[in-house]
């Protein structure tokens, strides 16, 4: 059974159809890219499968389950975890309570549990404080963890929402251009951290990106939208040589 | 997480004494006005620190905490009034049946106060959190006005325009400070924890915390409720050191002073919501001589009753544009900085 199957997936805003009949399917353990020119309706696909939008047609399933009608964080606590195109974290709030956050969803004291610190929410508290420590670890933040999240330069920023996802406990991750505004050497780090999380986690990742040659390397199977319809799948090297994409980047791929 | 948190609930727990101590003090030696204006400080510290959950820590800029009070200072005054009194005060119409044979204790009138403002809150918050933003100030606007008319109309339960007399004055300043102190300290808890975190990240960014798996929907009527409690309480306290109430001290202006305080403090923050309801007493008590009669010398000023309420507009204002994270912005009063600030044995984390 796949994790993830699309199908027959369209977003019309008024006039406009920013998704054509879109089709997915994600096996376990996959890192596919979702690649495509700017305004081709990827952050679209992302938002209908995490719940934001909801779909003008077609289906979505999560490990065999209908996610329609569900809200965002209800997908969420499925097991599908996404980060932002523009980062969003909270701005107020510490490093290391970003990621602290992620772990109140699968929360099981009360609110007033909580407010009374009961003995199974301090427990609690202290596994989400040595969860999200270990995350931070893990993407290389450690040092930061008590700093104001806004205060960390774009590249760390972007690994903290990533810790944050992780947080949720995620089975799928959606990664919206993950390499944005990185160097190539942060790039370059950037794809041994998905790697290996996808190992450590079980992940299955589906990620948009706009750095050809991250893409090509990381992913082992890619679809190419333009104006909100597929034109063509396959793995890396089919999708470098095929003539229809290679058309509607006007020969970026070839330069990338 | 800190290793200075002995030392931290043992000044805490000091620090409250020190407060009991003084409101023992001020009960046996103050003024009967000195004693006034702290009743007044505790139980706008009870208002302002709730209003600031769901206003400045979620983020919802909800303008309906007169209702709340209105509820919960009409529900423990009815509860109180003995079936007599109920009757005497009813005049036009008498009172409806439970309530004109009910009587409690204050502390069950209290407490019931509460409950009922929570439901009322919870209730409300299925329409009003389907809305956002100015939409949301606009409906919660509009239902503290519904409360109002309905309070001034239902002559058999509140006695309409003639308002409930002769309520016993039970709001000695150990209830109120007590009050105003489990107000605090639960708030304060409660916002340190993960839900409160969760309240904050609403509060930042609301897509953001859909993608967490926070429920927004249901932590904002969490946050709502919680503060229609308190604000219940703080009614409930109200009516019971004036002994007279009537819908008209329950306007958009009560709502309006809230606002000043908790804006003047520093949206977000419960250390500027306690700060915000001390200097909105005091200054308001210390500003009395501008409402009266004023001899300049050269021009005289004859008294304009409400003069203060334009100084203290003008703050608003000058806060907005000027200084818009008010005293204490997000932050909150530490220890941790208190001994940095005195130099004492602060060891660092
Ligand atoms: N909420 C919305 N309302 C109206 N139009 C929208 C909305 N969201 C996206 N669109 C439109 O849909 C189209 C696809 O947008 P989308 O953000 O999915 O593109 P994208 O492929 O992610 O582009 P980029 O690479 O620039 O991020 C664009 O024309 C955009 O203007
Ligand atoms: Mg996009």
């Amino acid at each position: 059974m796949s994790v993830l199957s699309v199908e027959h997936l369209t977003m019309k805003f008024g006039g406009l159809v920013a998704v054509n009949d879109f089709h997915l399917e994600l096996e376990k353990g996959e890192i596919v890219g979702l690649i495509g020119p700017n305004g081709a309706g990827k952050t679209t696909v992302f938002n209908m499968i995490a719940g934001y939008y909801v779909p003008t047609e077609g289906s979505i399933r999560f490990q065999g389950q209908p996610t329609q009608g569900k809200k965002a964080n209800q997908i969420t606590k499925a097991g599908i975890a996404r980060t932002f195109q523009n980062i969003r974290l909270f701005s107020e709030l510490s490093v290391i309570e970003n990621v602290m956050i992620g772990y109140h969803c699968r929360l099981r004291s009360t609110f007033l549990g909580a407010t009374l610190k009961l003995p199974l929410y301090r427990r609690e508290e202290k596994m989400m404080h040595e969860g999200a420590l270990k995350l931070l670890a893990e993407v290389g933040l450690t040092d930061v963890a008590h700093e104001m999240s806004t205060s960390l330069p774009y590249g760390k920023q972007r690994r903290l929402e990533i810790a944050r996802a992780l947080a949720t406990g995620p089975q799928l991750l959606l990664l919206d251009e993950p390499a944005a505004g990185m160097n190539p050497n942060e790039t370059q780090d950037l794809l041994q951290l998905i790697l290996r999380l996808r190992k450590d986690y079980d992940l299955t990742v589906f990620l948009i990106e706009h750095d050809m040659k991250f893409v090509m390397e990381i992913c082992e199977r890619i679809k190419v939208l333009d104006y909100g319809t597929t034109i063509a799948e396959g793995t890396p090297h089919e999708i470098q040589n095929n003539p229809r994409v290679i058309e509607a980047y006007l020969g970026e791929v070839q330069c990338a | 997480m800190d290793i200075n948190h002995k030392r931290n609930v043992l000044l805490s727990v000091l620090g409250t004494m020190l407060v009991l101590a003084v409101v023992q003090l001020a009960g046996s030696h103050g003024t009967e006005y000195q004693i006034r204006i702290l009743n007044n400080i505790a139980i706008f510290i009870v208002m302002a620190v709730s209003y600031n959950l769901i206003n400045g820590v979620t983020g919802q800029f909800s303008l309906a905490p007169n209702a709340f009070v209105a509820l919960g200072a009409y529900t423990s005054a009815l509860l109180t009034l003995t079936p007599a009194e109920k009757e005497i005060s009813f005049i036009i119409e008498p009172c409806i049946w439970p309530l004109s044979v009910i009587t409690t204790p204050f502390l069950v009138s209290l407490l019931a106060a509460g409950v009922v403002s929570a439901l009322l809150a919870f209730v409300m918050g299925f329409p009003v959190f389907r809305t956002r933003g100015d939409y949301l100030a606009i409906v919660t606007l509009g239902f503290g006005e519904v409360v109002r008319v309905i309070a001034n109309n239902t002559q058999s339960i509140t006695n309409g325009p003639l308002g409930l007399k002769g309520i016993a004055e039970h709001t000695t300043l150990w209830w109120s400070c007590g009050a105003a102190i489990v107000t605090v300290f639960l708030i304060g808890r409660m916002v340190r924890s993960s839900y409160g975190m969760a309240m904050k990240a609403i509060k930042y960014d609301e897509a953001a915390a859909e993608a967490v798996g926070i429920n927004t929907y249901w932590h904002k009527m969490l946050a709502f409720t919680t503060s229609g409690f308190f604000q219940g309480i703080g009614g409930g306290l109200l009516a019971h050191l004036i002994t007279t109430i009537s819908p008209t001290l329950f306007t958009f202006f009560l709502t309006f002073n809230l606002l000043i305080i908790i804006v003047m403090g520093g949206l977000g923050s419960t250390t500027g919501a306690i700060l915000g309801a001390i200097l909105f007493t005091w200054g308001g008590e210390w500003l009395r001589f501008v409402d009266e009669p004023m001899n300049l010398g050269f021009v005289e000023i004859p008294g304009i009753p409400g003069m203060r309420m334009v100084i203290f507009s003008c703050i608003l204002i000058f806060i907005m544009i000027f200084a818009r994270h008010g005293i204490m912005g997000t932050r909150e009063f530490n220890w941790n900085w208190l001994c940095r600030k005195l130099g004492i044995g602060g060891r660092a984390r």
